[in-house]
């Protein structure tokens, strides 16, 4: 017998760092997602009892792997003709005809289930991330094949960002309806149509080749990007930060570096990620009141995540012209790495947003462009930019635009006008923490005298 | 796995069409047809459809069949054409699709499988 704790500990252990692989895995036996993720559940609920008397093993995520893939063939074999009629979920060439041999089926078979805790013979230890070693697989990672699968651009991109926490994290539907603030049933709804199209309109379950991979890598870093500002500033709702998505991220861009360790980009994302979160603890104060970023206690920032992303970086700049999320990471590491918000490197900021702007014209780059210029050539040809910006309209409804104005305009003096444009903000934030900060700011315009 | 994918003209598209010298609308077809003979050997049935002034509607939801001259849409982007495809899988055909040099839209959708 082995305590119970001990081994709700391993589970939770296990389904952190095994969920995506154990699926992958199985999903490729199964040939559709829902039997995988059926097979999966099953197999960490049969891990709870068989650990308790067996013992924990030595390799808890070949373990799982093994009995859900089994579990998977079983219900293949006995809906064999009813799932001949449906798509295949993978190309026959990726199947290897062992995964069907009889052998598969024989060793436990008898003892019931479950299996006990060396994987069976004929069955290699195919779930442990045995990366580097030549594995039962020609592919890269059975996880890298489940990870474009959910980010493919033929799915709605919120379908995309709930696939990957369901099938590359293993977050329960009731969860992720919660993160979103939906109902579970219309984010179970939401979660069926994405899987039937995936099936129906043969979406393949494959790593893209070379030809596709930049456009189809860069939807992939969009979907982990956007879960982790989803989860660093929630678009609404109480609280500021929503830790589970902002974990969650960071763990799939770690996954991902460690499936693609040679892309610049995903180390640019990982870095990008590492230094955001790193002042996750400041961004707020005790009553969860939103801090600028020179009010922030620099002392309680992370500064081993600080530093791992500053090597990401350095090797990242080099070899060629940096990619997007490089130069998003080197800006963001630049705000951090200064012993004081005074002694920012502005001129180096503002540099690496130029370049920035150019290989991605986005009006919101160049709003937060105009914050550097202001620091460099002054809040006067700073507010000039963010009226052209206004002008231009594209950022209608973004309430840093009218934010990042009416500061501009504090600056200035021009108090009155301060105060018209940190009310537009305020009508347009959801976010309750910053819409106290916009309240907070607006009232100090009105009690008067400027305020540094 | 088969396709079909429905190609959608704007109006900004037939305007550009229209307002072609002879030359550079014999250069557009030559992109279609070489395009055409590219994909040969995936491209099954298909037509390019005559101008939406030719259609006529049947509308079978009330009491009786109402007959209207016209597309079923009145709206800016109109079916031209179609055409069957048989490729491996979704990336395939986004791939065929991607290099197509016609109308601005092209809907990109499997025919329902047969169950029974």
């Amino acid at each position: 017998m082995t305590d119970p704790s001990d081994v709700r500990t391993a589970v939770a252990d296990a389904h952190r760092r095994g969920w995506a692989l154990a699926l992958a895995a199985t999903a490729r036996v199964a040939r559709d997602l829902d039997l995988a993720e059926e097979c999966v559940q099953e197999a960490y609920a049969a891990a709870l009892v068989s650990w308790v008397r067996d013992g924990i093993p030595k390799t808890p995520v070949a373990w799982l792997t093994t009995i859900a893939k089994r579990r998977a063939m079983d219900a293949v074999r006995r809906e064999q003709v009813f799932r001949s009629k449906l798509p295949l979920l993978v190309e026959s060439e990726a199947m290897e005809p062992e995964e069907f041999a009889p052998e598969e089926f024989a060793a436990n078979e008898m003892a019931g289930e479950p299996a006990p805790h060396q994987p069976a013979a004929g069955e290699p230890a195919a779930g442990e991330p045995a990366l580097g070693e030549p594995g039962d697989d020609v592919v890269p990672d059975e996880r890298l094949r489940l990870i474009f699968l959910c980010c493919h651009p033929a799915l709605a991109q919120d379908a995309q960002m709930a696939l990957t926490l369901r099938l590359v994290c293993g977050v329960s539907t009731r969860d992720i309806a919660r993160t979103f603030l939906l109902s579970e049933p219309t984010m179970a709804a939401r979660m069926t149509r994405a899987k039937k199209k995936i099936t129906a309109a043969r979406i393949p379950y494959r790593v893209p080749g070379a030809a596709e991979l930049p456009d189809r890598l860069s939807a992939v870093l969009g979907v982990i990007h956007l879960l982790f500002t989803t989860g660093h500033t929630a678009p609404s709702g109480a609280a500021l930060v929503r830790s589970d998505l902002v974990d969650q991220a960071l763990h799939l861009a770690r996954m991902l570096r460690e499936l693609m360790p040679d892309e610049r980009e995903v180390w640019g994302l990982l870095a990008l990620l590492l230094v955001t979160d790193a002042r996750r603890a400041t961004r707020v104060d005790t009553q969860g009141r939103l801090l600028r970023l020179e009010e922030q206690d620099r002392s309680r920032w992370d500064r081993a995540a600080i530093a791992e992303a500053h090597d990401l970086i350095v090797d990242g700049l080099r070899g060629g012209r940096p990619g997007r999320y490089v130069l998003q990471a080197a800006i963001a590491s630049l705000y951090a790495e200064a012993p004081a918000y005074e002694q920012t490197d502005w001129p180096q900021i503002l540099t690496l947003y130029d370049e920035l702007l150019r290989i991605w014209p986005s009006p919101v780059v160049a709003l937060n462009r105009t914050v550097a210029m202001a620091r460099v050539h002054g809040p006067m040809r700073a507010l000039a930019e963010v009226e052209e910006l206004e002008r231009a309209g594209q950022l209608a409804g973004y309430h840093y635009l009218p934010a990042v104005k009416a500061d501009l305009l504090r600056r200035l003096g021009r108090t009155n006008d301060a105060a018209l444009a940190y009310r537009q903000a305020l009508e347009l934030a959801q976010n309750d923490a910053e819409r106290d900060f916009l309240a907070a700011r607006l009232a100090e315009r009105l009690a008067g005298p400027d305020h540094p | 796995m088969k396709y079909v994918l429905m190609f959608v003209e704007t109006e900004e598209f037939a305007e550009r069409f229209r307002t072609m010298s002879p030359a550079e609308r014999g250069q557009a077809f030559a992109r279609v047809d070489r395009w055409l003979a590219e994909y040969a050997d995936k491209i099954g049935n298909g037509a390019k459809l005559a101008s939406p002034e030719t259609a006529t509607t049947v509308r079978l939801d009330g009491a009786e069949p109402i007959i209207t001259d016209g597309p079923f849409v009145e709206g800016k982007e109109i079916v031209s054409g179609f055409l069957e495809i048989e490729v491996a899988d979704l990336d395939e055909a986004l791939r065929m699709v991607r290099d197509w040099p016609g109308c601005p839209i092209v809907e990109i959708r499997p025919p329902e499988a047969m169950e029974r």
